[in-house]
């Protein structure tokens, strides 16, 4: 072929399916509002597809895609609809995707399983794993506090102050001194680091491996440092 | 609307009170209204330092409780104009103070008076947390030495996190770091922090140095409010303070050690 400049592959990509049996606007503000204020980072701007396959109605898609614009969601398709809820999906513009047998009745059956003994049936988020977040702190992080960025990487305008902890399932970046603890990927990933602008940490650790103090106070101490799981043991380097 | 401004620090002993009564006396001094409330209910200190422990008929908690009326409860100092008292109760403790209770009593205040000044009991449970949740200012008291420091950053966190105006989303608490006990001569041994070292580490505003002075201890004992003694180096220090907290800006003094005190140790001893 010698043209490149356009090119159409299939790709396999995580999308969170909804399932819910009732997908009138009101039943599903309130439902997923309360589902989005477990983890709002973690559902921010999620892709989002609809299974149809236990709901008869015809739904008005457009009504729902302000909805899902609404909760900072993204409504991309459909899915095990019937024809006609196909033709009106395909007005609304959104995509019919067709899932594979095995996946569908996957998802399915946790939904019946952990259904709470409520008036309402439950909607139910098949979560997949999403692209990692950051949390953002604009102040120092004092004596005493503590932050967890779940699923996330930590940024940190400014100082971590003695006895506070700064917590991340991603890289931690400090701008300012980290007197305190810094741990980095805390849900295990070794790949996960830690950047500081002036070290003088009291326990940095990643994916559970840790320095205390005085493993620190060699060169980079009170220096822009990075620290990194390499092979068998923590390292220590320059910032740049 | 009095501007409330609590002092606290954290840890114990720092000179919260002192300072608390040196800042109320001076604003007083300065032509404002102002009440120092003693909010260490159990551990009643602030009478002792303002010299007005045998006037105490009335107090906070009997106020919170509606045993008595601010009218009957404040105590108007007899030194300056327009400085007045309200003491802590001896015979409770902390739990004796609700918010709603604080909340009706700052309210009241509020309207008469153009400051409030709070006076913290030491620690991080319910009569510190009382103090600072309705603060529109903090003065956090630190010595030059790492504890103390450590826990003025402590503090610092809660007032960011646990005051009303966090919890109403308004503009945080203003804070200005007030250094007392500092000793030119142990900074220069590497025996205390320096001024440069406490500000990098708490990374707030100064808004005081209090040089280490026998003058604090003479002014506690006699129950006159350092300020007073506009003699000596701490009253100098104090005024300044409080010049800095109306927003004037004043150069900082006995930062360093003063050949010239040094001399007039050794001849005028």
């Amino acid at each position: 072929m010698s043209e490149h400049s356009l090119e159409l592959k299939g790709s396999l990509f995580p999308l969170s399916v909804l399932h819910c049996s009732d997908l009138s606007i009101s039943s599903l503000q309130s439902l997923l509002t309360a589902k989005l204020a477990q983890a709002p980072a973690f559902f921010y701007q999620a892709p989002i597809v609809i299974n149809l396959q236990d709901n008869d109605s015809r739904p008005d898609f457009v009504a729902l895609k302000q909805l899902f614009t609404e909760l900072k969601l993204v409504l991309v398709g459909v899915t095990g609809a019937n024809a006609e809820q196909k033709t009106a999906a395909q007005q609304a513009g959104l995509a019919v995707l067709q899932a594979g047998k095995a996946s569908a009745a996957k998802a399915t059956e946790p939904s019946a399983q952990t259904a709470p003994a409520a008036a309402v049936k439950p909607t139910q988020v098949v979560v997949q794993p999403q692209p990692m977040d950051s949390k953002i702190v604009e102040q120092n992080v004092r004596s005493g506090q503590q932050i967890y960025a779940k699923g996330a990487d930590l940024i940190i305008k400014g100082a971590v102050g003695a006895g506070a902890e700064v917590i991340a399932d991603g890289n931690i970046h400090i701008y300012g001194s980290l007197r305190g603890k810094a741990i980095a990927g805390a849900s295990g990933d070794s790949s996960k680091r830690i950047y500081c602008y002036n070290m003088q940490a009291e326990l940095v650790s990643i994916a559970g491996n840790y320095w205390l103090s005085h493993s620190l106070q060699g060169e980079f101490w009170g220096k822009p440092a990075c620290i990194r799981w390499q092979g068998e043991s923590l390292v220590i380097s320059e910032l740049v | 609307m009095a501007k409330i401004i609590v002092v606290t620090s954290g840890k114990g002993g720092v000179g919260k009170t002192t300072s608390s009564a040196a800042i109320g006396t001076g604003l007083a001094l300065a032509g404002k209204k102002t009440v120092i409330v003693d909010f260490d209910i159990g551990l009643r200190n602030l009478d002792l330092i303002m010299g007005c422990e045998r006037r105490v008929v009335y107090d906070f908690v009997n106020v919170i409780n509606g045993e008595a009326n601010l009218k009957q409860t404040l105590i108007k100092d007899k030194r300056v104009e327009n400085l007045f008292i309200l003491p802590a109760s001896q015979t409770r403790d902390k739990d004796a103070l609700t918010k709603e209770g604080v909340e009706r009593v700052l309210n009241e205040l509020s309207a008469d008076f153009d400051f409030i000044i709070c006076d913290s009991p030491a620690g991080i449970e319910s009569g510190a947390m009382m103090a600072l949740y309705f603060a529109d200012e903090a003065v956090v008291v630190t010595n030059p030495e790492v504890s103390s420091v450590r826990d003025s950053d402590r503090i610092l966190g809660m007032l960011s996190s646990k005051s009303r105006r966090a919890e109403q989303g308004l503009d945080g608490i203003k804070e200005h770091l007030l250094l007392t006990r500092y000793n030119p001569e142990r900074v220069l041994k590497g025996e205390m922090l320096s001024v440069e070292d406490v500000k990098e580490i708490l990374a707030i505003e100064l808004v005081g140095v209090i040089p280490e002075s026998q003058a604090v201890l003479n002014a506690s004992n006699s129950g006159q409010p350092v300020i007073l003694d506009e003699e000596s180096d701490a009253g100098q220090a104090y005024l300044d303070t409080v010049k800095r907290l109306l927003g004037e800006t004043v150069p900082f003094r006995f930062l360093t050690v003063e050949r010239k005190g040094f001399i007039k140790r050794l001849f005028g001893g």
